[in-house]
């Protein structure tokens, strides 16, 4: 009978398997079939589109998108709406054009507030006819389709890739294993049983342990003594958490993403927390340093979303930005509405420590990932250290001092290295572990 | 041994019963009874209310217990988690603002009675705090009132709506129903406004004035200075304010004229306080003639007390033998030898000595401007005369003749109170009923607003745009700090709107200014908050000829009165502007050390005649007698009476500027208003007074008046054996017994502690000159803004609950000098003596008494007694010579407060923030704007103390090392320090030898407050030395 059941078993295992492959196989070929080459652009035949994209980039793209208006126009689209000659006087004199009275060239003037686009004299024909092929290109379909058939075709196939297929096989091996066994044990006691053998043994009755227990005087009071150290211990450690928020996550008004910013652009922290440099308060950025950069990018690239976040989903957080300073990225204006954000305090210190970014930034050139972890690595911000006045003050008993080149330690340094023997002073022993350094 | 224990133990035997019943065996009802705990059955039933609906209850006791329980538990356990704590950052950051660095703005206040350069910190875009503006040349902040006024911006009562008919408005219908009034009456416009000093409003008005034709201009000064303004334009022909430089004083005499206070503005305490410290062994001398004790005559070398009908005879004589003999006058023989010795004085002081003149009357003041020509005094500084406090008296008073007469057809005021400062409300109030069309610009609903139409809702100053010119050469500019918080306008906008002028009131200040001062930047002119221009003034040559002869005799006529009534300004409240700002209120009077209140000031002899009396009940606050007083018909009741030593006999004070009540907390409604006795703008009135019964309750904070001739707390010698002998002499360090011999305390054998080595690093010292101190009390009041003091109110300042971190004792002599108390305590030899003579000792002398100031904070020991006594350390010392209080270690033992010999620890009874028993500015929003962000606000519970401003040092050290520098001397600062104008508080590290406070240290005059107990304060004073060199 077993024979029998386990015949389809592997039939079904190699079915799947082959399936995989089929579908893994046909994938790659469209993939193959959408990198044979780009587009031929026929008012440009021509041009290079890639050469195109890396001028684009370089020259264009902080104020033109391809397919969405920016701070100026959408310029797909653009070698139908005008005449190839002139897209090329315009690109390396739009001035001049204005001036001539092109009547063309005088309506987009107008209509995008008599702002003029620079001048680029270093571009050839050839370059703007490049940069048009480039433009000129097809909005790629979103990806996002494609790559979610593909794993649901994994998951479906469950092709040995995923932990929780292994876990399943496992499972069901080991309940085999005990099914095998509790047969053989029956199969066993049966034949003892025809044998006559004696299993067990009548034990004598003795005295339950926990009557002994009870009974030895020493044991109890031990114990006892024992259970109320640990309840001590175990009741200091939980009163001691009481109001230490390590590890706290809360879930903010817009979903930023400290692993994006700070750990794939590589954003240095304080360009934003740039009080953080002179103030006690590292400060949380004010919108209008999110648009700095935010005014050019509306929505994240195809590569940023991923299984948890989706692009739909960041984009939506930016619109969010948007809908707070009341930026309008159609007209490219501000709307004059705002909408404050109130986010949520992660790191909270109490009212009575005083506590100073600039000292450990600026003068202590600590690095912020020190107190507060792998930001950079954080796609939701928490609170790294504990907090507590014992982290603190084990920092400045073990951090070094920062003084060489500030002319302000030079006497002190001088006097205090002389006065302990040592060439490098702790925070301590700067003084650093007085009550009213913190607390006034 | 007690009858009870007495009576079981000699009668075990007996039995004791209660009545007959009790003697019968196995009696039932005996029996019950002593079953039943209670006789009767008890009604719970009754007191327990609705029985049918207890009966239908299921919950019995036992669930009421769980639930009890249960919520116990839960509550604890829910409070242990944290709150939810937003933050909300802007959307669009203002350039150069940095949330957590402050901001300093130069700006100026010119509220109609106070003007000053200030400098305002402001943290986020709120003022927290006010500061001198120390590059100023003229009016630089120094008094409590100016560095209180951020408190007033952040008033609860303050209007926030243009007012039409008592019901919140808008603007434009305000500005609209307003004009069309104006241009609809056919009567006269009157502006009647407070002194704005201002060239542009001055501009402006003449534009009002030339659309709206039949426009006249009052200016109106609550406390007048008509008199003084009179004489300075009939001789110099410019309607100014004589402004005096006592830099380089050689001789002040002063008559009834308070210079160190609020006299033609204030201001003057700190070229003052130069002259007074000994330089080369030389210093000014200062004589004084009043009747109330004030700031001046307290620090003058000798003052006399003088009634107000004296005081002019005085000034006669003194012209008498300064110019020319025009009057015989008839004075006591004190006084003629008091005034023998002025005279003399003057004439030796010359070019560098200055008579200074309070009396109300142009006679008095031109007398005073001859005097001052005739000794060619060049302290008069005539080029730069004060354009501040015009108000012109005559015209108010025809003013309200006009009104009753019905030929005003419109009012319009703006920042006064007249309602409640007129002498003659009453009727001003009937003459504002025949006026058509009444229009108040008011911070507050007071009582002219309360009578008024339209009420236009002011900005306050912290809040504005405006320009003053404080001097003839000095213009200032206002400046805005902070949004404006509620819908307000100013006046001068609203006269613009008036004059169909499109310009904003900012762009006008600014054209003006331009056209002014052509060339000179606006930008850097708002940077420094002032612009000097070099232009002096040149008096008039063809002054009208001055009739010695005719004002000397009518000021030799004016009889003596025999109760004549001096009423004055206190430092505090001043014309009581800004009475709803509780730091001013609990202020103490810096004479009288009594907060809440004001109070008349009465001689003892005066006193004792009229049966008024002053005591001190159980827990020794003090308690004063009612009078009732009358000056002519109007009379006060139940003014309450303080004896002040050195009140001149048959003299009395009043302060003005109290007993407000419209539009004020009722916490602050306190005192009486003396404003109707100010009949025709006359600060001295003949006055009768009555005792009337019951007894006030003061809130005094110094209740010991007297040191009894203790020299470890105010040390203080002459001029003379300053210049002449040795320190030892008149500053010997205390010296105690070690081993039988007398040691100097402050030798290292005699220390109980091993003493740290403090060299390293900074070390921090606050030096005060006792001789620079004047008393003023704007260090109070800065300590109170930096570190977020609360106030507590006048019954906590009763039970001596006071919260200052900085007082500034105030110590009469017992003898006439203080000198003279030294020798009778060192004279005291044996126990009768000692009994009667410290009983003496303690009582201040009367008329003629020596006063001293000392400012006492926590001395931060370097063998601070308070450290040793702290069960949880909450109390320790820094390398930085800075005794640490940390609050969140504290648990309120108070071992430390009674340990401490300078009794500077002040006690958290209560919670006083968020706390309705304690209504201030700390239990609503908007008042706690004020709050500093960089220090803590102390909870219930805790002790606190003076923290010499730790988190102004951390910060200049902070700032240094950022920049990577050393530090300069003078970056060091603390509240008090900063706000010294006079140069009595020096701050800085004395580990720096360069630095001032350094320097300070080495000088003779330095000593600690209680030596000899060992506590190595690194507070130092320095000995005061009185001038007594006879000139």
């Amino acid at each position: 009978m077993k024979k029998v059941l386990f015949r389809p078993s592997k039939l079904k295992n190699f079915l799947l398997l082959f399936s995989i492959f089929f579908v893994l196989g046909l994938n790659a070929q469209e993939e193959a079939a959408e990198e044979s080459g780009p587009k031929v652009i026929e008012a440009v035949p021509d041009a290079d589109p890639a050469k195109g994209k890396e001028l684009f980039n370089s020259l264009c793209a902080a104020c033109h998108k391809p397919y969405k208006k920016a701070v100026g126009p959408a310029l797909h689209g653009v070698s139908e709406r005008r005449d190839l000659d002139w897209i090329q006087r315009w690109t390396v004199n739009s001035r001049e054009l204005i001036d001539s009275g092109d009547s063309q060239a005088v309506a987009i003037y107008e209509e995008y507030n008599k702002q003029a686009m620079p001048a680029f004299p270093q571009l050839s024909k050839e370059d703007v006819n490049d940069i048009v092929a480039y433009v000129e290109q097809p909005k790629p379909e979103p990806k996002t389709s494609k790559k979610d058939d593909v794993e649901g075709a994994v998951a479906a196939g469950g092709g040995g890739a995923s932990t929780e297929v292994i876990l399943g096989i496992l499972a069901f091996v080991f309940l085999m294993l005990l099914v095998v066994l509790v047969l053989v044990n029956k199969t066993l006691r049966r034949f003892a049983e025809a044998n006559n053998v004696e299993l067990y043994k009548k034990k004598e009755k003795s005295k339950p342990i926990w009557v002994a227990f009870a009974e030895n005087q020493f044991l109890v009071l031990v114990s006892v003594v024992v259970v109320l150290l640990m309840l001590a211990y175990g009741g200091y450690g939980y009163l001691m958490l009481v109001g230490v928020d390590q590890g706290y996550e809360p879930v903010q008004p817009i979903h930023y993403s400290h692993k994006i910013h700070a750990g794939e652009n590589e954003i240095e922290c304080k360009y934003c927390h740039s009080s953080a440099r002179k103030s006690k308060h590292s400060g949380i950025p004010s919108l209008n340093v999110c648009m700095n950069c935010h005014k050019q990018i509306a929505e994240v690239s195809e590569e940023t979303g991923n299984e948890e976040y989706s692009k739909e989903f960041y984009d939506n957080e930016i619109q969010k930005l948007y809908d707070a300073t009341g930026w309008d990225p159609d007209s490219q204006s501000y709307t004059g509405e705002t909408k404050p954000v109130k986010w949520v305090r992660i790191h909270n210190l109490p009212d009575f420590a005083y506590f100073n970014h600039a000292q450990h930034v600026t003068v202590g050139q600590i690095e912020c990932q020190t107190c507060h972890g792998p930001v950079e690595e954080m796609e939701v911000m928490y609170q790294h250290s504990s907090l507590t006045m014992g982290w603190c003050i084990n920092c400045h008993r073990e951090t070094n001092v920062r003084m060489d080149d500030n002319p302000y330690y030079e006497k002190i340094h001088e006097e205090l290295s002389k006065k302990y023997g040592v060439d490098q002073l702790t925070a301590a022993e700067m003084g650093g572990l007085e009550c009213g350094k913190c607390h006034y | 041994m007690n009858e009870e224990n007495l009576n079981q133990d000699m009668s075990s035997e007996k039995k004791y019963w209660k009545s007959a019943e009790q003697l019968k065996e196995n009696s039932p009802v005996v029996d019950a009874l002593e079953q039943n705990e209670f006789v009767e059955h008890i009604p719970t039933d009754e007191f327990l209310g609705d029985k049918e609906n207890l009966e239908g209850s299921k919950t019995s006791r036992r669930d009421f217990l769980k639930y009890v329980g249960f919520s116990t538990a839960a509550a604890s356990l829910a409070a242990c988690e944290g709150p939810v704590i937003k933050s909300i950052p802007y959307v669009v950051q203002p350039e150069r603002l940095v949330p957590g660095v402050a901001d300093y703005y130069a700006t100026t206040i010119a509220d109609g009675f106070d003007f000053a350069s200030v400098l305002v910190k402001t943290r986020e875009g709120r003022p927290i705090k006010i500061e001198s503006n120390k590059e100023a040349t003229s009016l630089t902040a120094g008094k409590p009132r100016v560095h209180a006024s951020v408190l007033s911006l952040y008033d609860i009562k303050r209007l926030q709506n243009p007012m039409i008919d008592g019901q919140a408005s808008k603007w434009s219908t305000f500005n609209k129903e307003v004009r069309a009034k104006l241009e609809n009456t056919s009567n006269k416009i009157v502006l009647l406004t407070q002194t704005f000093a201002s060239p542009s409003t001055q501009q402006l008005i003449k534009e009002f004035s030339e659309k709206y034709t039949n426009v006249e201009h009052v200016v109106y000064d609550s406390v007048s200075e008509t008199t003084a303004l009179d004489a300075f334009e009939s001789k110099y022909g410019l309607r100014a304010l004589p402004n005096y430089d006592l830099t380089n004083a050689e001789s002040i005499v002063g008559i009834g004229a308070d210079f160190l206070g609020d006299w033609l503005g204030g201001g003057f305490d700190e070229a003052y306080s130069k002259s007074r410290v000994p330089k080369d062994g030389k210093m000014s001398k200062h004589y004084q003639f009043e009747a109330n004790m004030t700031l001046s005559g307290a620090n003058s070398d000798e003052r006399f007390a003088t009634k107000p009908s004296a005081q002019k005879q005085i000034l006669v004589e003194i012209y008498n033998q300064v110019v020319s003999r025009v009057a015989s006058t008839n004075l006591g023989d004190a006084h003629k030898k008091a005034v023998a010795k002025a005279v003399k004085s003057l004439k030796k002081g010359g070019k560098n000595a200055v008579l200074l003149c309070g009396i109300d009357d142009l006679d008095a003041q031109m007398m005073t401007l001859e005097i001052n020509e005739a000794l060619g005094s060049q302290l008069t500084n005539l080029a730069n005369p004060r354009m501040i406090r015009q108000g012109d008296a005559k015209k108010v008073a025809q003013l309200v003749k006009d009104m009753n007469a019905g030929s005003v057809g419109a009012l319009i005021m703006c920042g006064v109170n007249p309602v409640y400062t007129l002498p003659n409300s009453d009727e001003f109030i009937s003459g504002i009923e025949k006026v058509d069309t009444t229009v108040d610009f008011s911070l507050t609903m007071d009582e002219t607003a309360k009578v008024s139409t339209y009420v236009g809702a002011l900005p306050h100053y912290l809040e504005s745009w405006g320009d003053v010119r404080l001097t003839y050469q000095d213009y200032s500019l206002i400046q805005p700090t902070i949004k404006p918080i509620f819908n307000t306008r100013h006046f001068q906008e609203c006269l613009l709107d008036w004059t169909d002028n499109s310009l904003a009131y900012y762009d006008y200040i600014k054209a003006g200014f331009s056209n002014r001062h052509e060339g000179v930047s606006w930008n850097r002119t708002l940077h420094d908050g002032f612009y000097k221009v070099s232009e002096d003034f040149v008096p008039t040559e063809e002054s009208p000829a001055f009739n010695a002869n005719s004002a000397a005799s009518k000021l030799v006529k004016s009889d003596a009165q025999e109760l004549e009534l001096t009423l004055y300004t206190k430092s505090g409240l001043g014309d009581g502007q800004q009475a709803n700002n509780p730091w001013l209120q609990e202020f103490p009077d810096p004479i009288t050390r009594t907060s809440w209140d004001n109070y008349l000031t009465i001689s003892r002899a005066d006193a004792e005649s009229l049966k008024l009396i002053n005591e001190n009940v159980s827990n020794g606050a003090l308690n004063g007698s009612y009078a009732n007083v009358s000056v002519g018909n109007t009379t006060l009741q139940n003014v309450p009476v303080y004896i002040q030593p050195g009140q001149a006999n048959g003299s009395v004070g009043l302060a003005l500027g109290y007993g407000k009540k419209e539009s004020i907390q009722e916490e602050m409604q306190v005192g009486v208003n003396a404003y109707p006795l100010y009949n025709q703008f006359s600060k001295v009135q003949e006055v009768k007074i009555e005792k009337a019964s019951g007894m006030h309750e003061f809130a005094c904070i110094q209740l010991h008046n007297t040191m009894m001739g203790r020299k470890d707390i105010i040390k203080e010698t002459t001029l003379e054996i300053f210049n002449t002998k040795d320190k030892d002499y008149w500053n010997k360090t205390p010296q105690v017994s070690l081993d039988h011999q007398e040691t100097p305390v402050d030798s290292p054998d005699v220390d109980l502690w091993n003493e740290f080595d403090r060299s390293i690093g900074h070390h921090f010292n606050l030096s005060i000159d006792l001789n620079a101190c004047t008393g003023c009390g704007a260090c109070v009041i800065a300590c109170h803004s930096e570190n977020n003091v609360p106030v507590v109110g006048k019954s906590e300042i009763r039970k001596s609950r006071d919260m200052h971190w900085l007082r500034i004792d105030r110590y009469y002599s017992s003898n006439e000098t203080l000198i003279g108390d030294y020798e009778k305590k060192d004279n005291i030899k044996g126990l009768s003596s000692a009994l009667s003579e410290f009983g003496e000792l303690e009582k201040p002398s009367e008329e003629n008494v020596e006063v001293v100031f000392q400012p006492v904070m926590c001395q931060h020991c370097n063998h601070a007694p308070c450290e040793t006594v702290c069960p949880v350390a909450a109390s320790a010392h820094g390398r930085q010579g800075q005794n640490h209080m940390t609050y969140n270690r504290c648990v309120g033992t108070r071992y430390c407060a009674n340990n401490c010999p300078y009794k500077v620890r002040r006690f958290n009874w209560f919670r006083y923030n968020k706390n309705d028993e304690f209504d201030y500015h700390m239990n609503n929003d908007l008042g706690r704007m004020v709050l500093n962000p960089d220090v803590t606000v102390r909870s219930r519970g805790v002790m606190e103390k003076c923290s010499m401003c730790i988190q102004m040092t951390q910060l200049a050290i902070l700032e240094a090392k950022r920049e990577g520098r050393p530090i300069k001397d003078g970056e060091f600062q603390t509240a008090c320090s900063n706000a010294c104008d006079n140069g009595a508080m020096v701050f800085g590290d004395i580990n720096d030898k360069e630095s001032l406070v350094a320097k300070k240290k080495e000088d003779d005059r330095t000593y600690h407050l209680l030596e000899y107990l060992g506590t190595k304060p690194n507070v130092f004073y320095h000995t005061k030395i009185r001038n007594t060199n006879e000139a």
